[in-house]
């Protein structure tokens, strides 16, 4: 995973509440069993006036020209609702996203970002909207969001900050604490058997 | 102290936490669907990381395997039929439990699930599919991920999570006739938003909670992630208990005194409470893009965003009865169990779908599903009213699943989403009860099943 730290961008602004993981990408743009293959698929419904053609809608803010090279994008409440399909974040980094600043998430599409190197930056939705369209600095080790002479701060927790400052592996990570698991599963057998199967398959 | 029921299974699954404050959490079960699976167990496979207990993991192929009988490996998606063959192959490789296209026991994950009595009260459970949460009706923590924390878990054994907030949605009284358990969810939704739930785990409960049967539970509980909460769960009590004993993976009998102790003790607090009075609800019906646009179906369209308005094209004020539709849908994980199908054929019978609908169709939730109703003469009910009868799958619930339809079509839908695009570029979507889809079938228009089950009683 690519380690996150600083990052200066455009805050390409798609402020609608309730943005959903169908809209960010349909269940038929994925094409393919994997990971990738998904950049051209983003946001399918909304970029492109003719999805099957490819044109570009050019009323959609990703398709406008301040927004070319945006690798930041800004979002209303419940931003990544719906499906938890993954492939919403990994077309989103594919495409080049890497942090979206939002009122509030979706849980599992929050989760989804961390685990892929994208930052979720929850703002009050009056500074979300003041950040449209600026040039802004996000810095993660610093926890704020300077646009200007505005700077924003944000909390996150410190593990989802760990992780992205690294770029770790978290199954690695948590491997390393593989004695601690077997000696509570050998426990847990006991006190609940019944959760434990034999292979049946 | 007095504690609730998700802290009792949070302690009961903590593992070891974290210097930052992280719980490891231990996973009972994962189940994979075709749509994701093969992504997370090829990749788990190309990183040489082994599933730890295979025997605790399953899947099944339900997304967009084809509904139609007779299916084999193709689906209507175009290049569908890959997901099928390699996460059949993987699942091979990885030695778990796999429900394969043709199996007995195939249908959708949150349906075979219970059925199969591999969700149990108090496990945890996780799958890469936000409606996981329906099994929480069983008494369980159950959740949707993303496929990297489905990797995680199935190498680990655990997941890395900070505990949420915990909530009490309670609903007091007693639901009037024809008013269902997807009502409920849908007015909690309308009224506390699709964000309502955020950052919490919701614990249902009340009278109108208890008094519904386990398969309506789970329609409850499905909807929790329509209110963007973690998880959504329902006490276990001697229902749910008579429910799933003997179960395929259940226990025999649930006769030890630790299942009573999974529930939340009496003076136990949560940091948020929801009251709300089941007996006022009535039949709800979805306005606009998203389950949050939520009606009571004989009401006007309340003022929402002007997107939602244009794109399902009805304007604040407007009579959602009387609305035209082209299609009506009858499946899913949320509506498609033996009961449901009982209500809905109850309700259609000695009726006939109106011309005017362009596609009828009812997919039942499982394999299991589909002989009960069978046996039971629940198709033929279907069939001679002009629905067509499926095998099961997730279908119409979206577009890779299922058919096509020309943009501007109208659906009623028994599924839990109606976001743009949901079943296809276009399609407007309104979900509401198998009741509601069967009345608006026979009348052509979305229409109050409360009528129609008037004028069948006459």
């Amino acid at each position: 995973m690519t380690p996150f730290t600083t990052l200066t961008s455009v805050a390409v602004p798609i402020l609608r509440d309730n943005v959903d993981t169908d809209a960010i990408i349909p269940s038929r743009e994925m094409k393919s069993t994997g990971r990738t293959g998904l950049a051209e698929g983003l946001f399918a419904p909304w970029r492109y006036s003719d999805v099957a053609a490819r044109t570009p809608d050019p009323s959609f803010e990703l398709n406008m020209p301040e927004a070319r090279g945006g690798q930041v994008i800004l979002g209303g409440a419940n931003f990544g609702c719906g499906s938890s399909r993954e492939h919403a974040v990994w077309a989103l980094v594919e495409y080049g996203i890497r942090c979206v600043i939002a009122e509030s998430f979706a849980p599992i599409f929050r989760a989804n970002c961390i685990r892929n190197g994208v930052l979720p930056i929850t703002l009050p939705r009056a500074d979300v909207d003041a950040l449209a369209w600026q040039e802004i600095t996000v810095d993660l080790p610093a926890q704020t969001v300077t646009a200007g002479e505005t700077t924003h701060s944000f909390t996150i927790e410190d593990e989802p900050r760990t992780m992205l400052l690294e770029g770790l592996d978290v199954i690695d990570l948590t491997l390393k604490a593989l004695p601690a698991i077997e000696a509570w599963t050998d426990a847990d057998r006991t006190a609940r058997p019944w959760v434990y199967l034999e292979k049946t398959a | 102290m007095p504690s609730t029921l998700f802290e009792k299974i949070w302690q009961a699954h903590c593992v070891d936490t974290m210097p930052s404050g992280s719980a490891l959490v231990a996973i009972d079960r994962v189940f994979l669907h075709e749509r994701t699976g093969a992504a997370a167990l090829k990749s788990m496979a190309a990183a040489g990381r082994p599933v730890r207990d295979p025997a605790r993991v399953f899947a099944v192929m339900d997304h967009i395997v084809d509904t139609r009988i007779g299916r084999g490996d193709g689906t209507l998606m175009e290049g569908g039929s890959a997901f099928i063959t390699e996460t059949r192959a993987a699942a091979h490789a990885a030695g778990i439990t796999l429900f394969d296209v043709n199996d007995p026991d195939q249908g959708i994950t949150h349906v075979i699930s219970p059925e199969l009595g591999i969700v149990l009260p108090g496990v945890t459970l996780v799958a890469p599919d936000s409606h996981t949460c329906t099994q929480g009706a069983l008494g369980a923590l159950a959740w949707g991920i993303g496929s990297s924390e489905a990797e995680h878990a199935m190498a680990t054994g655990v997941l890395r999570l900070d505990k949420p907030r915990t909530m009490r949605v309670t609903f007091t009284g007693k639901l009037a006739a024809g008013v269902t358990a997807k009502d409920m969810a849908l007015a909690l939704i309308a009224a506390h938003g699709a964000g309502g739930g955020a950052g919490h785990a919701v614990e249902f409960a009340g009278e109108a909670v208890e008094a519904l049967d386990i398969e309506a539970r789970m329609t409850l509980c499905n909807m929790a992630t329509e209110f963007s909460a973690m998880a959504g769960f329902i006490a276990p009590d001697a229902k749910t208990f008579a429910y799933l004993a003997g179960r395929r993976y259940a226990p025999a009998n649930f006769d030890d005194p630790y299942w009573k102790t999974l529930r939340s003790d009496e003076g136990a607090t949560f940091d948020t409470e929801i009251v709300i009075d089941a007996a006022s609800l009535a039949p709800m019906v979805s306005w606009g893009t998203s389950p949050q646009h939520s009606m009571p179906i004989d009401g006007a369209v309340p003022q929402g965003p002007e997107r939602a308005h244009r794109y399902i094209d009805l304007a604040p004020g407007a009579a959602m009865l009387g609305t035209p539709i082209d299609v009506a849908f009858i499946g899913s994980c949320t509506n498609a169990r033996l009961s449901d199908l009982r209500r809905a054929a109850a309700l259609v019978k000695g009726h006939r779908v109106a011309d005017t609908i362009r596609k009828a169709m009812v997919v039942p939730g499982s394999s299991a599903v589909k002989r009960a109703a069978e046996a039971e003469g629940l198709d033929t009910i279907f069939t001679e009213a002009g629905f067509e009868w499926r095998a099961s799958g997730c279908s119409l619930c979206f577009f890779a699943g299922g058919e096509r339809f020309p943009e501007g079509s109208r659906t009623i839908s028994s599924t839990n989403r109606n976001f743009e695009g949901r079943q296809g570029p276009g399609i407007r979507t309104h979900i509401a009860s198998p009741e509601t889809v069967i009345a608006s079938a026979v009348a052509g228009v979305i229409a109050d099943p409360r009528e129609l089950a008037r004028e069948s009683a006459q």
